[in-house]
């Protein structure tokens, strides 16, 4: 079953394809047994191969020539490896419950067939992305799921928040994809290749300079950036909230921003090959982890705080990697992707109980009015936050751990401060959401519902791998091999020496990541609980502070006032000066010039034809002067 | 036998004529006519100079001359004609229109 995981991708394109040509004619319960029928394929397809890897390792399947010129060519190829393998069923498991999910959430919308459609596109370019065996068909599932992403965040297009968000997120990544695609040509030029074989290969036998390393690196992180919504681009995540929540759930929680993550561990070895790279990576993650964190605190909009919480969560993500510790930054991938779509659904299906109310001010009480969601929502928030045991608490202590072995203290200060943050902020929600006085509007409590099973089932599903799924990463602490997904994981990465850790110290470190979770609980249990007036007297007393925090730091509006004012200034300029004068200059002065010497000749233009007749007898004495002498 | 030369001179009287008839007649009939003068002014000078060669090439021209001008002159009558029909007149500085 092995030879058929490259298929996965084709089933949803089909799907996709044939919903946006026929869309219009299938009816609404077809559109949506086909579109997830083809992710679920996808899924049944990439485990039916999962024996077949373990067994006899990667497989990889050329598709065709793709690109030749001179002496650089590309293979349109899949692979299918121990990496790869994670991802895809991340991507087509999560995929399938969010596209159940959206069965339900979007039953009343007007273009089903367009959603699904580009639900099932997102999940084919996905695929590619993940499975591409070269570095430039990589770049077309990383380009084809912005575009996808584009279009799910504008799918209520009429909105004008929602367009402008849509145009935001296409926007911002644009500038990280161009970083992203001149880091690609330096390392298809140094390695001579594109395919990730002969890249990893020109790696090891040092064919990249350090300084060309790590150039190198740097301008991939730099789309990664974009992508993944880090400092200093992650401002488009927040916007990206405008689109429709499972699409927040399936490409703004669970896979797209991850690719990010995914694409540093695909090309760990270069990275591993530069220090500073990965300082910068380390660095970056956990300057995201810590201002996202600060930022979700402030926030009253649910989806919103997931959207800082999924900023701040990647940043980990990428701690993680720049460490070393790119299992450690896989798994909390795996994990977060279960925590957080679960999440993001839960508070889809809390918004939809509420007939569109996403402001917790406008919450509280939920408690009893919905018995199904609740208890899901809270066991994310918990794996969320790092309640031992559950997913969460895992994997951030792996990566946290990490980071402290490497002796990178500031990254793991910063790591460590995030998360008792994370669970301050994740249970601040919960308390709003779910406890207290019922504050929603009128006529949202008339229609208050919960939902339907076609959304519960989902999220139940996902609350069992968010609280489970983290106990195969269970620390070396518990018992040797206990880390079933580092080890699986463990030949897809280069191996530095690792810094061994005493078991003390590794115990002393679950306990802390524990304490900093419970601090956090025990803190929006204070703060919103017990004197629910502090944060009011905070607001009051410091009131920039939280309007900073409010205005995500002001990034957005010194974006607005460093970048996009002088670049709209400068093309008032050029196109007031420059293209007025010069180029319109230069047009209609050469119009007018032919015009201009069009009156002089219109002289000689008298219509008689006795002149002419004498221009033409002058003419030919000239000529015939001419010949005689 | 008559010198070439004689013939020449008559062309060239007949061809001056042609000309300045051309230029001073008001009337577009009478400078088609002007016209064929100067054509049989022309072919006047080939028959002389075929003839002091003794070389049939100028008379060859000169039938192609005649030709053209039997079919020039049936163009330019077919024009007077057309022009009188718009115009109500042959006079040549009616026709000013395609003053610039």
């Amino acid at each position: 079953m092995t030879a058929n995981f490259w298929l996965a991708p084709f089933v949803p394109a089909l799907s996709a394809f044939v919903l946006f040509l026929f869309g219009g004619k299938l009816g609404r319960k077809w559109i949506a047994l086909q579109a997830c029928l083809a992710v679920l394929v996808a899924f049944l397809l990439s485990a039916a191969a999962l024996p077949g890897l373990l067994e006899s390792g990667p497989v990889s399947k050329e598709l065709f020539p793709w690109i030749s010129a001179d002496s650089f060519s590309a293979v349109a190829g899949f692979l299918f490896d121990r990496l790869s393998a994670v991802m895809v069923l991340v991507v087509t498991g999560v995929g399938f419950l969010i596209h159940v999910f959206s069965v339900g959430y979007m039953g009343k919308d007007r273009s089903p067939a367009r959603y699904f459609g580009l639900l099932n596109l997102f999940t084919a370019f996905m695929l590619i992305l993940v499975l591409a065996s070269d570095l430039v068909l990589m770049f077309v599932g990383w380009e084809g799921v912005g575009l996808c992403s584009y279009l799910l965040i504008g799918f209520w297009f009429e909105r004008p928040a929602a367009a402008a968000a849509g145009k935001k997120a296409f926007l911002v990544n644009r500038i990280g994809d161009a970083a992203f695609l001149v880091g690609m040509l330096l390392i298809l030029t140094t390695a001579g290749g594109s395919g990730f074989g002969v890249i990893h290969a020109a790696v090891a036998r040092g064919a990249f300079s350090p300084a060309v390393a790590t150039a190198a690196a740097l301008l991939l992180f730099a789309g990664a950036t974009g992508k993944s919504a880090q400092v200093p681009l992650y401002v488009w995540l927040p916007d990206a909230m405008e689109g429709p929540t499972p699409v927040s759930a399936l490409i703004h929680a669970a896979t797209m921003v991850t690719a990010g993550v995914y694409m540093v561990c695909r090309m760990s070895p270069l990275f591993a090959a530069s220090a500073t790279a990965s300082a910068v990576v380390a660095a970056t993650g956990a300057a995201t982890a810590l201002f996202a964190a600060t930022m979700a605190l402030a926030e009253n909009d649910i989806k919103r705080v997931l959207a800082y919480s999924t900023v701040s969560q990647i940043g980990y993500m990428f701690i993680g990697c720049g460490v070393g510790a790119y299992a450690a930054g896989m798994f909390h991938l795996v994990t977060h992707a279960f925590f957080k779509s679960l999440l993001f659904l839960a508070a889809g299906s809390i918004i939809h109980s509420l007939s569109g109310v996403q402001d917790v001010r406008k919450m509280g009480g939920l408690r009893k009015h919905l018995p199904r969601t609740f208890p899901v929502f809270l066991i994310g928030a918990a794996a969320l936050s790092g309640v031992p045991f559950l997913s969460g608490f895992f994997s951030k202590d792996a990566i946290l751990s990490r980071a402290y072995a490497e002796g990178n203290l500031f990254v793991w200060a910063a790591g460590l401060a995030t998360a008792v943050l994370t669970a301050l902020y994740m249970f601040r929600v919960v308390i709003l959401v779910f406890y207290g006085r019922e504050r929603f509007p009128q006529d949202a409590k008339e229609h208050i519902h919960e939902s339907p099973p076609i959304m519960t089932v989902p999220l139940q599903v996902l609350a069992f791998f968010a609280a489970f799924v983290g106990l195969l990463g269970l620390p070396a602490v518990f018992a040797e091999k206990a880390n079933v997904f580092s080890r699986f994981l463990g030949p897809a990465f280069p191996h530095p020496a690792e810094q061994a850790m005493g078991v003390s110290t590794e115990w002393a470190l679950l306990l802390l990541s524990t304490a900093a979770a419970l601090a956090g609980i025990a803190g929006a249990y204070i703060l919103y609980v017990r004197a629910p007036g502090v944060p009011a007297f905070m607001a009051g007393r410091f009131p920039r502070a939280i309007r900073a925090l409010r205005r995500k730091y002001y990034v957005d509006e010194f974006y607005r006032a460093a970048l996009i004012t002088p670049i709209v200034r400068g093309s008032e300029v050029i196109s007031r000066d420059f293209d007025l004068r010069v180029i319109d200059g230069a047009v209609n002065g050469s119009a007018a010039a032919v015009s201009t010497a069009g009156k002089w000749i219109n002289v000689l233009q008298t219509g008689l034809i006795r002149d002419y007749a004498l221009a033409f007898l002058l003419g030919a004495v000239v000529i015939l002067a001419v010949l005689l002498m | 036998m008559i010198p070439a030369s004689w013939f020449l001179i008559l062309a060239a009287v007949l061809f001056a004529l042609g000309l300045a008839a051309f230029f001073l007649k008001q009337d577009l009939i009478s400078m088609v006519l002007s016209v064929e003068i100067m054509l049989n002014a022309a072919n006047l000078a080939f028959l002389a100079f075929a003839r002091s060669a003794r070389t049939l090439d100028g008379q060859v021209v000169v039938l192609f001359i005649v030709t053209v001008a039997a079919a020039e002159a049936a163009a330019g009558a077919a024009i007077v004609i057309l022009f009188f029909r718009t115009k109500k007149s042959v006079r040549r500085d009616a026709a000013n229109i395609m003053k610039g």
